[in-house]
């Protein structure tokens, strides 16, 4: 197991590496960001100041080299736009990306799960197949549409909701969230389920044809036929075994949300690290979107590592030697 | 919906983008310049038609070409009760000199003009510049007052180079942000200021002018129109800038008010007039049409801008005849109309020699100005009928401005609002030949160069006396006009967009305030 994570970690580093020169190279080739920091009213003898002082003066290769040598003793770099640590305006974003996702995936969770399961085993009644038909909406409504509406809906119409933004924060360990507040869940609730929406109905129909394939496997049949009661086979002997796709695509989903839940953040003004990116890219701030992908690599590496732990647990055929794909 | 008036004292306001910095002397932008109008304050102000008006300085006059007295408001205070005084106007232009982490201060300019600072007593300061330069009062606008007690110092004099007998650490940016610096004179003090998320103000109670209405103000950016519109129509904003123009009949349905002002943006095509072989035209000779004077004014001929302003820009915009709105400092009085007509754009082409025209990229941001995409589409369509193949290119600006700069481009788009709200401002940038030592013509991508209007333009800019500079002036935007190198199209109006029982007074700079925001009687 320990040799695994380590071997794991180590290959990690390569891909950093990779994603690292294609990220700088990639956003060197848009354009210079001078042109879209400095004003034309800016004196020439300013305008070089600045770009000696980010290092912009230096041919790409050494800029590069620079950067690598800095960041392997930690440091990122400093946001041309912002002039402070690039990572450091990264986690000061996170941690309402990270509550927004996590309440998102929670959804998930305990919406798709269940619902999978009835459409899985009242397949041909009106109720499976009404929420079969029902997930094909949650896969195909565009992501900032729905948003739109669901503000127009809750928001203008109903006056329920609030439009945007987040709620008041209370710091949990020096870390500001705002789900521990009334206000903060009436904020994070829509675009939670706006980021849900689409990842509910993957998980529903996953689950769902994973109920169906289960059902008529040889163990089931035999379970019946030991006349076990039908809420137990579908428990412990159903849900156990369809769970390890249902976990993988969850644990990939929740890095794919917190890496880019651009759209939502956008819609619902969330001050979230999607946002950050975006507005990055516009600046060509080059430092921020290079520790941003380069942050993003690294979540992705652990959780893939989490996932593949996870199925060692819910199946104990998996032994963690050899990597599970 | 009533019980969101439970906050009557607090004003929501939703902006369009979010201002990089508390710091006054860090980046140069619109946003960043209203926000920071709440906290600090410069010696002269700009009314919302950017004339002059006193601020912290009462009054103010030319005591020669070079030396200008300012007379200091006795009764200006900083937030932590200290008074406002000459040291601090000294202050902070060695600041401005010394500040190593600015993006583009911009007042580096301003700054650097000032050859010595002389505090006469406590409220009586002179500065004194290298040249004579009247525009240095309305740059003096835009340069907020920090406080002198930011940074560790024994005597000041203005030795910028020498650090003006400062000992300690001169403020960073991040001290601003934090707070630690932000000490300002202004009717607003900072609650707090959360990146990506908000900025909260909370009144200055001692502030010595007009107080404002409202005891707390909470700004949120929102970039994208249409959730800035649902914030405003739910309730989650009292006011918002910048709502899309096509949405105005929307606000006034749904029981909301707007109000526009026309502003200092004037929208233009900057045509490459300077050289033989442009990358992006394609003439039957094999040369560059647009070096040709009678191309360029049959290109302003053929665009119908009063179409533009009513369908394009849904009425939210003004023709441009000049490069500054009639009526400010150094305009023409009564800029004469660019006529359309094409008939007469038709037969000035073929008298240049190009019966059957040629062809012609038009260049754009997509995602910068208000509809910008959807102008370049018209001016080429309106080319296009006078025989000017034209296509057209948009993209996004990181990669257009770039691009721009590198002069990819035969004729592009641009925008730009004369912040110093008169009119040598639009010229010295875009107009005059280039030169970096004078920091003339420093966008003139186009290459265009007429020595005339250079000396024309530098005589009128070492004017002291207005009139005398007026008249210069206007004459240097009529050759600017005659020789046509940059097209004027229209001028960009601010748009606010507020819930009933509100009044905004919009502003020609474009800037949010809180304080021009009040209670309807």
């Amino acid at each position: 197991m320990a040799l695994f994570i380590l071997r794991r970690l180590l290959q990690s580093l390569f891909v950093l590496l990779a994603v690292s020169v294609v990220v700088f190279f990639a956003v060197y080739a848009v354009g210079d960001p001078i042109e879209l920091l400095v004003s034309p009213e800016v004196g020439q003898a300013e305008r070089e100041a600045l770009i000696a002082r980010l290092g912009l003066d230096l041919p790409i290769w050494q800029q590069y080299g620079h950067f690598l040598w800095n960041a392997l003793q930690g440091d990122l770099g400093n946001s041309f736009v912002h002039s402070m640590p690039a990572i450091d305006l990264i986690m000061q974003r996170m941690p309402a990306t990270f509550e927004l996702v996590v309440v998102a995936i929670f959804l998930t969770c305990i919406l798709g799960i269940p619902l999978g399961m009835i459409a899985g085993l009242y397949r041909d009644a009106p109720l499976g197949r009404g929420i079969m038909a029902g997930s094909v909406l949650g896969f195909s409504l565009p992501n900032f549409w729905q948003g739109m509406v669901f503000i127009m809906l809750f928001a203008v119409w109903l006056g329920w909701l609030p439009a945007s933004g987040r709620g008041p924060t209370v710091e949990v360990l020096g870390v500001p969230f705002s789900i521990f507040t009334a206000e903060g869940w009436r904020h994070v609730i829509m675009p939670a389920i706006n980021l849900a929406v689409a990842n509910i109905a993957l998980v529903l129909r996953l689950t769902a044809t994973g109920v169906v394939e289960a059902r008529n496997q040889e163990y089931v049949k035999f379970a019946r036929a030991k006349g076990i009661k039908p809420g137990r086979i579908v428990r412990r002997h159903i849900l156990r075994n369809i769970l390890i796709p249902v976990v993988t695509v969850i644990g990939m989903e929740f890095g794919s949300l917190i890496a880019y839940s651009t759209i939502t953040e956008t819609v619902f003004s969330w001050p979230g690290m999607g946002k950050l990116l975006i507005d990055s890219v516009y600046q060509l701030d080059r430092p921020v979107v290079v520790a941003y992908v380069m942050l993003v690599t690294l979540i992705f590496v652990v959780i893939n590592l989490i996932v593949d732990i996870l199925y060692a647990v819910l199946d104990p055929r998996v032994q963690l030697t050899q990597t599970a794909h | 919906m009533l019980a969101c008036g439970a906050h009557a004292d607090t004003l929501k306001i939703g902006l369009a983008s979010e201002p990089t910095a508390i710091d006054p002397h860090y980046h140069q932008l619109t946003p960043n310049e209203a926000l920071i109008m709440h906290i600090f304050e410069p010696l002269v102000a700009m009314n919302p038609d950017m004339e002059l008006i006193p601020a912290l300085a009462t009054s103010w006059k030319a005591v020669d070409d070079v030396t200008w007295e300012f007379k200091l408001d006795p009764a200006a205070k900083f937030s932590n009760g200290e008074p406002f005084t000459s040291k601090d106007v000294l202050f902070t232009m060695c600041r401005i000199q010394n500040n190593e982490t600015a993006i583009s201060g911009g007042f580096l300019n301003v700054s650097k003009r000032i050859a010595k600072i002389e505090m006469v007593d406590d409220h009586t300061v002179r500065m004194i510049t290298r040249t004579p330069y009247p525009v240095f009062l309305n740059e003096l606008a835009r340069v907020p007052m920090i406080w002198n007690g930011v940074a560790e110092h024994g005597t000041l004099s203005f030795t910028p180079t020498e650090g003006c007998g400062v000992t300690g650490a001169w403020p960073t940016v991040n001290d601003f942000n934090s707070g630690r610096a932000t000490i300002g004179t202004g009717p607003y003090l900072m609650k707090s200021y959360v990146k990506g998320s908000h900025i909260e103000l909370t009144r200055n109670e001692d502030f010595r002018g007009d107080k404002p209405q409202w005891t707390d103000v909470r700004m949120v950016a929102v970039p994208s129109a249409g959730p800035r519109l649902t914030g405003l129509l739910s309730g989650d904003f009292d006011l918002i800038e910048n709502p899309a123009a096509r949405d105005l009949k929307r606000v006034e349905s749904s029981g909301f008010q707007y109000v526009t002002k026309p502003s200092v943006r004037v929208m233009f095509l900057q045509l490459d007039a300077g050289r033989k072989n442009s990358p992006q035209v394609k003439s039957p000779k094999g040369d560059n049409p647009l070096q040709d004077v009678r191309v360029r004014q049959a290109i302003s001929m053929a665009i119908d801008r009063k179409t533009i302003v009513e369908r394009v820009m849904d009425g939210v915009a003004t023709p441009a005849y000049q490069f500054l709105p009639d009526g400010m400092f150094g305009a023409l009085p009564d800029a004469p109309e660019l006529k359309y007509d094409p008939k007469a754009a038709k037969a000035l082409l073929t008298e240049a020699g190009y019966p059957d025209g040629f062809e012609l990229t038009l260049t754009s941001t997509n995602d910068r100005y208000i509809n910008d995409a959807q102008i370049t589409q018209a001016v080429a369509q309106y080319l296009t009928r006078i025989g000017i193949r034209a296509s057209v290119d948009t993209m996004t600006r990181s990669v257009y401005f770039p691009r721009r700069a590198k002069r990819d481009f035969s004729a592009a788009l641009g925008g730009w609002g004369s912040e110093t709200g008169e009119a040598s401002n639009f010229i010295q940038y875009w107009t005059t030949s280039t030169n970096p030592e004078l920091g003339m013509g420093g966008s003139n991508y186009g290459g265009y160069s007429n020595p005339k209007l250079d000396t024309l333009f530098k005589e009128a800019v070492a004017t002291v006396e207005d009139d005398k500079r007026a008249a210069l002036l206007n004459d240097v935007i009529k050759i600017a006009l005659e020789d046509m190198p940059n097209i004027p199209l229209h001028f960009e109006s601010g748009v606010w967009a507020f819930r009933k029982g509100l009044t905004y007074e919009g502003r020609a700079d474009q800037r949010t305030l809180a304080t021009a925001t009040r209670a309807a009687k």
